[in-house]
């Protein structure tokens, strides 16, 4: 404390002689600097409590609680996080080329983008899925197209993550069904589901079934993987898309972590020992611009994470309460305008989440402000991600940042604001009443407006968008997707489903069906045994639609 | 006094990504319109009937998945049918420029793509009062 | 453009577009209501009412449904506040009744408050004539929801549903404050949350202290989830039952003299005084008036009983 003392009559001295004689003639640029989202960055960080007791509480060694410094304790001076692009369009067949194309580039990681016909359980033919077949991802409708999907590709020798949401269980079937033809067993295969079916709810527009019986697949899915696919991470709690819905720094952490809350105690309800789950929680979020800010983001995550699984739920195995994520750099700060510039955003957001200690990463392409990325954007891309692995020296020491002032402050202020809004959670009752009350959206959505207003004031500098703007020409080179693909895709499907044995199908669903009235049946491996007769993706949506009816927006701005 | 001009704010299609969708609806309240706001995953029809039955005068289409090209005329193709033809449809998103002289001719007076200040949007609906009047 | 008779041959495009010129006081609008008015009558009329966040439109959604299943046409008007400051409004509430948009049976219409208090629009009451002679057999009314004010739904519904919930925190300062008076039936909605019991027993003893010498009066209570599509059936019911019993003991037309009553005093008021003010020419003088009365050289009533009394032994002298 007296070091501390010391420090702050120093400071003050400055200020009266050194600064002032500078700010009496020239003004800062502005009154008040803040952080993109908000926080008070101050002119000079100052040290907070500088005794061993505050090192070690809150910072202490990586691998160890609370895990503020990472959660290996030699991070990537053992190995470097996996490089994974988030990938799909078109057929099953165009997206197993860009899959072997990346692979051979040095991706270390399969992630697979499915078209929002498959992320809401549609087939192609349905009527919902006009206009939107192939368009944003793979489009996938059986076992027949996920069998296309990683032909050429050994499922025991790559991990596969999948972004799906509320039909995760039937993608899960599919790729399990996949793992069985080429002789790879449960066992072995590796990889992640989304499978976070509430910020949907909140953000991202994927949902079919309402909440109970949404959490019930999601604890059925944690159940099955703990005993029959062991290395599968059966969730990745999401972030990324409550930030690209508009939030702050820290409402992304706060109610990422909210979500994680409302899955842990829904599982626990339902039976499962935290141990034996708790370990293959995975999270997912976004790395913005403002550097310091996201890398104090992600080690308050890290933090409150662990108190939380050690003291809330009191999980015992350590790999419990490590908190693992993956990143994305941030869609929504791309520009359409100057799009190369994005280039070097996504740059400054690979070294966030580098610096912040990730465990994988997706870089944007420049180019998707405008439509999926070619492969050249895609190889910029990837690229990005080697120059820091191997050029920029930010690997070479764990938790780079620690013991900057401004960067432990800002930690501190994210963790505290975070645990505000946790607060405010539980109050009204858990996430999923927030979420039907529509506080979350609320939140999100007056800092989104807040944003957009100071962008279209100025106040907030877009480059290339409100400011350094230029004429220039339409872009050009952008990648296409076929219209006539949903015929293409509809063809298949009509053979798929002459060929397969509709008795098998037919029993397969009837069984499905009893067992979703039943809370008590785990529903993993009756899909499995549906996806396994080549039942489409649809079929076993609508039995479950039937069943537990559909979610619907109700909440307004 | 200048009539209260009815815009609706729409998503056809099958994205969920409705924060450019809110904001403008949002900043069309704050600009003094009233905005019918229907939520994501709506189709092409719904947008419409809906459109018809809240005697709307502009419609907005906001698409992030690329289905634009099918799916805006398809509203427009809806409002045609049921004899709505004097609504004035607008789009905005991830629009590629080489889609939007097809999109005009197919019915989308204007589209706004990324980065547009809503002073654009604001300013075509003024630039169009007129028309707009005498309902 | 005589909308009348498209409106009365049902068609969607042109009731529209009489609401809008309702809404709008659009030159017109009264031709239209009198060649619309002798074919109303035929529509009840529910009202829907209760705070913000009460779950009043999903409860709406979940009686369209109802209705649509008993073969009946349904006509819904949601009402929002405008903006004070921009004049604006969003107008959501339908979002959550879209599943019925493509529904040739169903006509839903959002609007904004435009300045009007009393939980309505002023154009309110003339919209629901609109749709009762577009042969609409149920008008739902959802009111915006803010509260005490809300008592010009009483006017225009035949029967009002007063939509509460458990965690508002305001349950009881509600029932203190006469917002009781405005509810034929209590819903309680979001059943499935804690506390809903305890509001609902607490309207219970509210009800009880008021109907003590008759307690068969009571008004009916019911436990729902809208949200989760529960009790909904069984509040129907009560619902049916509540309207056979107005009717049979003459209380449903007692209601609905009352609310011509009320619309002529409305009309009349309105009437008397665009008359007055435009003989008075009182936009043109209030200024000069605000400035004697400022400078204290009349009172106000000297000063009004100057101009008006004139034009009051006039009238007397006919």
């Amino acid at each position: 404390m007296a070091e501390q003392k010391k420090i702050q009559d120093a400071q003050k001295a400055w200020q009266e002689t050194t600064l002032k004689k500078v700010t009496d003639r020239f003004p800062e640029r502005k009154e008040n600097f803040t952080t993109g989202s908000w926080n008070p960055a101050e002119r000079v960080a100052l040290p907070g409590d500088l005794s061993e007791e505050a090192y070690l509480s809150k910072l202490g060694f990586p691998g160890e609680f609370p895990f503020t410094r990472g959660v290996q304790p030699t991070m990537y001076r053992g190995r470097f996080w996996t490089m994974r692009q988030y990938a799909g369009f078109g057929t099953a067949e165009e997206s197993n080329e860009r899959y072997k194309y990346l692979l051979n580039q040095g991706q270390t990681g399969l992630s697979v983008a499915f078209d929002l016909p498959t992320q809401i359980g549609y087939d192609s033919d349905d009527s919902h899925s006009v206009g939107e077949v192939g368009k944003v991802g793979v489009a996938i409708d059986t076992l027949k197209d996920m069998e296309l999907l990683f032909d050429g590709i050994p499922l025991d020798k790559v991990s596969t993550s999948m972004t799906i949401n509320a039909p995760a269980a039937v993608l899960l079937a599919f790729y399990i069904a996949v793992g069985e033809k080429q002789g790879v067993s449960k066992e072995q295969l590796r990889g992640t589901i989304q499978n976070d079916i509430l910020k949907e709810y909140i953000a991202r527009g994927t949902y079919i079934f309402p909440p109970t019986p949404s959490i019930r697949l999601i604890t059925n899915i944690f159940d099955y993987c703990a005993t029959d696919v062991p290395k599968w991470n059966t969730i990745s709690i999401s972030g990324y898309h409550i930030r690209e819905a508009g939030s702050t720094a820290a409402q992304e952490v706060a109610f990422t972590l909210a979500d994680g809350i409302e899955y842990v105690r829904a599982a626990l309800k339902a039976g499962l020992d935290v141990d034996t789950f708790a370990g293959r929680l995975s999270f997912f979020f976004n790395a913005h611009n403002d550097l310091f800010e996201e890398v104090a983001k992600y080690r308050a995550a890290r933090r409150i994470w662990a108190t939380v699984m050690k003291e809330q739920f009191n999980a015992k195995s350590e790999k419990s309460q490590m908190l693992r994520f993956h990143t994305q750099t941030g869609g929504s700060t791309l520009t359409a305008q100057q799009s190369d510039n994005n280039i070097v955003r996504v740059a400054i957001q690979t070294l966030a989440a580098v610096m912040g200690g990730t465990q994988s990463l997706h870089t944007n392409s420049r180019d998707e402000a405008l439509a999926l990325p070619t492969e050249e954007s895609v190889r910029i891309a990837l690229r990005t991600q080697q120059i820091v692995a191997h050029e920029s020296g930010v690997a070479n020491t764990v938790d780079p940042l620690a013991g900057s002032y401004y960067v432990e402050g800002l930690t501190d202020t994210i963790e505290e604001e975070a645990w505000k809004y946790l607060d405010k959670i539980e109050d009204q009752g858990g996430m999923v009443q927030a979420i039907e009350k529509g506080y979350v959206q609320k939140e999100i959505q007056d800092a989104a407006y807040r944003a957009q207003k100071e962008i279209e004031s100025g106040e907030q500098v877009v480059v290339g968008v409100n400011k350094f703007t230029i004429d220039e020409g339409a872009p050009t080179g952008l990648l296409k997707v076929d219209p006539a693909l949903r015929e293409v895709q509809m063809k298949k499907l009509a053979e798929v489903k002459a060929s397969r044995n509709q008795a098998d199908v037919d029993r397969t669903l009837a069984v499905l069906k009893e067992g979703a009235k039943d809370v008590e049946v785990n529903l993993m491996p009756l899909i499995v045994d549906a996806a396994r007769t080549y039942a489409t993706l649809g079929e076993i949506c609508n039995v479950l639609r039937d069943e537990f009816g559909e979610y619907k927006e109700s909440i307004i701005l | 006094m200048a009539k209260t001009i009815r815009v609706l704010v729409g998503k056809p299609g099958l994205d969920g990504h409705d924060r450019g969708a809110k904001y403008v609806a949002r900043a069309l309240k704050d600009a003094g319109y009233e905005v019918i706001y229907t939520g994501i995953r709506q189709s092409p029809e719904a947008i419409a009937k809906t459109a018809v039955q809240e005697d709307v005068d502009f419609v907005g289409l906001s698409l992030l998945s690329g289905a634009h090209n099918e799916l805006f005329p398809e509203v427009v193709k809806v409002l045609k049918a049921e004899g709505a033809d004097d609504i004035i449809i607008f789009g905005g998103g991830v629009i590629p420029e080489d889609d939007i002289p097809g999109l005009n001719k197919a019915g989308v007076e204007a589209v706004f793509t990324p980065g547009t200040p809503i002073k654009d949007v604001v300013d075509f609906i003024e630039k169009n009062r007129e028309r707009v009047e005498a309902k | 453009m005589n909308l009348a008779p498209k409106v009365l041959a049902g068609e969607t495009r042109y009731i529209a577009r009489a609401l809008t010129w309702i809404e709008n006081d659009r030159d017109g609008k009264e031709a239209l209501i009198d060649e619309l008015f002798p074919h109303c009558g035929h529509a009840v009329v529910w009202g829907i009412t209760g705070p913000p966040g009460a779950g009043k439109s999903t409860l709406t959604d979940q009686l369209i449904t109802r209705e649509r299943r008993r073969g009946r046409r349904v006509g819904v008007i949601a009402v929002d506040p405008s903006s004070p400051f921009s004049g604006g409004a969003i107008l959501g509430d339908r979002l959550r009744m879209q599943q019925h948009a493509t529904d040739d049976g169903v006509f839903i219409r959002s609007m904004a408050s435009r300045g009007h208090l009393g939980g309505v629009a002023g154009a309110t009451g003339d919209a629901i004539k609109v749709l009762d002679a577009a042969g609409f057999d149920t008008i739902i009314l959802e009111t915006i929801g803010v509260g005490q004010t809300e008592i010009e739904v009483m006017e225009l519904a035949d029967v009002v549903l007063l939509v509460m919930v458990p965690g508002l925190g305001d349950e009881i300062q509600a029932l203190k404050a006469g917002v009781m008076e405005i509810g034929d039936i209590f819903v309680v909605n979001k059943a499935d949350r804690d506390g809903a019991d305890k509001v609902a027993s607490e309207i219970g003893y509210v009800l009880d202290m008021k109907y003590v010498e008759n307690p068969s009066d009571r008004n009916p209570i019911c436990l729902v989830s809208a949200l989760r599509n529960e009790g909904i059936d069984e509040m129907m019911k009560v619902l049916d039952n509540y309207l056979l019993s107005m009717e049979a003991s003459g209380c449903l037309s007692d209601k609905r003299r009352a609310r011509i009553v009320s619309e002529i005093r409305r009309i009349a008021a309105t009437k008397v005084e665009e008359t007055v003010y435009q003989h008075l020419d009182f936009e043109g003088q209030i200024d000069a008036w605000v400035d004697d009365l400022f400078a204290r050289k009349h009172s106000p009533y000297v000063l009004m009983h100057q101009m008006l009394d004139p034009l009051f032994k006039e009238l007397e002298s006919r």
